[in-house]
């Protein structure tokens, strides 16, 4: 059995992104998505019987799915934090399918959001408190994932002559997108090569305008079962195929930094799907630095192995350009609610394979392949969605 | 608030049952790693067994001969303790026995290092008790 078809997303509920939360709490903004998704999915509480919910980075309290259903009213045959950094919301989405496959639940709202003080750095580093090797770590100021995607990036370059110019690229052309995108963080602000290229250097070689900003908002959105997708106002977004692997965390042991489980995680998805990357229609895939996106469309074969840097280039990224990448502006121009972010590529898919993409829309869009990435290339989850 | 804050210090390595002797070793200016003789394979980090065939792991005293696998430069502290620090490098370094280790590149300007340069263990005096591994060109 495998879980083509076997579910689909019917709602997406999108709360910001914003700079300051003011008052509300990462689980407030996450209440409020729900409800949106809800709404947009024609659902209502008594129709929701599964919850997946992401950890939250800060303060996260413990059995949050039972506070969460609890205060959304939800009487749940299925609940689970997920909890792969910025994989989750994509890991969400299969598991949210296989339970529904498994008969555990029927319609399954996933959640995941983050409230961020804006004026606080320091405050939000990585917590080290009973990790296994902190001791072979810490001394040595790593600067948290920002050095790890450095180290991934000046390897890529050192293995395959990919250019500063080149991972600039992708920061711009999803710039332009994001200024087709209101809700964008950098909406209204198109950027060049030169002014990414012009941007501090915060750790080589990755300039500022190549780093994901945190941010506060939320994203939900329900996966339900056909006969239950079949009636919902919007058409049904359905799992075709998914691929998981994870095979580090920290990384100076990853198996490698410019090869990542994508190969095995994509290549598993569009098996299951019964498509190839040619087919795809809009790449949506984890960008919290530019190196990311080279290297993720390199392992998901949309071209070879050390060439992401020269297809990147050659092809426009944009929503009206030849190979679509990150319309809504990715995470780097969209900005990056927590986990949420990992959301917003879902949520850019939804709302492309609907059609309900506004001005960004890409024409006849039919087949979005997704791609989560937590960690530093830690964990891997591939997805293809696609229209009925 | 008119006096400076004192700046606190960069955080360093607390030992475990199972890492002591790798810091006891650095403390004496040697680099040890833990070594599988059935699996005929070294570790990095220290493990309580091998995570290949979870026999015993034995100590051994490595080379100190690595290359640069890759690195960057820091250029804003990553926390309030490394600001009198950058710029500095912070480094992932292929031991000749086939481990990789997280460390800072010593002994030049980080504009000098370079992917896949060749590099050896240093050691650095970091607290009463405790020196940490370091790299420097070869």
């Amino acid at each position: 059995m495998d879980l083509r078809r076997k579910a689909a997303i019917v709602g997406v509920g999108e709360v910001g992104p914003m700079r300051d939360p003011g008052d509300r709490s990462a689980i407030h903004l996450m209440l409020e998505a729900a409800r949106l998704a809800m709404a947009d999915a024609g659902l209502l509480p008594k129709d929701i019987d599964g919850l997946l919910v992401g950890p939250l980075l800060v303060g996260a309290p413990v059995t949050i799915p039972s506070i969460m259903g609890e205060y959304l009213g939800l009487e749940l045959t299925y609940a689970d934090t997920v909890d792969l950094g910025g994989a989750t919301a994509a890991g969400m989405v299969w598991r949210a399918a296989a339970a529904i496959a498994a008969g555990a639940a029927n319609a399954v709202l996933c959640l995941t959001g983050d409230a961020v003080d804006p004026k606080a750095f320091y405050t939000r580093g990585v917590r080290w408190d009973g990790m296994p090797a902190p001791e072979f770590e810490r001394p040595y100021g790593p600067m948290g994932a920002n050095s790890g995607y450095a180290l991934a990036a000046m390897r890529h370059a050192y293995e395959y002559g990919t250019t500063d110019r080149q991972r600039a690229k992708v920061a711009v052309d999803q710039r332009t997108n994001a200024c087709a995108n209101p809700r964008a963080l950098f909406y209204g602000k198109p950027i060049t090569i030169e002014d990414v290229l012009e941007s501090p250097v915060i750790v080589d070689p990755l300039h500022l305008l190549e780093i994901v900003m945190p941010c506060s908002g939320a994203i939900a959105f329900i996966v339900a079962r056909p006969e239950i997708a079949r009636e919902c106002p919007h058409p049904p977004v359905y799992l075709l195929g998914f691929g998981e692997k994870i095979t580090h965390s920290l990384p100076a042991y990853a198996p490698s930094l410019t090869t990542t489980p994508i190969v095995y995680t994509a290549a598993k998805a569009f098996e299951m799907a019964g498509v190839t990357p040619k087919d795809i229609d809009l790449v949506s895939v984890y960008d919290c630095y530019t190196i990311t996106v080279i290297i993720t469309l390199e392992d998901a074969g949309f071209c070879p192995k050390g060439r992401g840097g020269p297809f990147v280039e050659e092809h426009d990224l944009t929503y009206k350009g030849d190979f679509p990448v990150n319309t809504h502006g990715g995470q780097l121009s969209y900005g990056q609610p927590g986990l949420a972010g990992g959301a917003s590529h879902i949520m850019e898919a939804v709302y492309q394979l609907q059609g309900r993409a506004g001005e960004r829309q890409v024409k006849d869009c039919q087949l979005a392949f997704v791609n989560g990435n937590g960690g530093v290339l830690s964990e891997q989850v591939s997805l293809v969605l696609g229209r009925e | 608030m008119s006096e400076a804050k004192e700046q606190p210090k960069a955080p360093l390595p607390r030992p475990t049952a199972i890492s002591a002797p790798f810091w006891e070793a650095a403390r004496q200016g040697r680099l040890l790693l833990q070594y599988c003789s059935r699996c005929q394979k070294y570790i990095f980090y220290p493990r309580p067994y091998c995570i290949r065939c979870l026999g015993e792991l034995e100590w051994r005293e490595a080379s100190g001969r690595g290359r640069v696998y890759s690195f960057t430069i820091v250029r804003r502290p990553a926390t309030p303790a490394f600001a009198d620090k950058v710029p500095y490098v912070h480094a992932i370094v292929e031991l000749e026995e086939g481990v990789r280790m997280t460390a800072n590149i010593v002994g030049c300007r980080p504009e000098e290092v370079r992917v896949d340069m060749p590099v050896r263990a240093v050691f650095e005096p970091a607290g009463d008790d405790i020196s940490l591994v370091q790299f420097a060109p070869a």
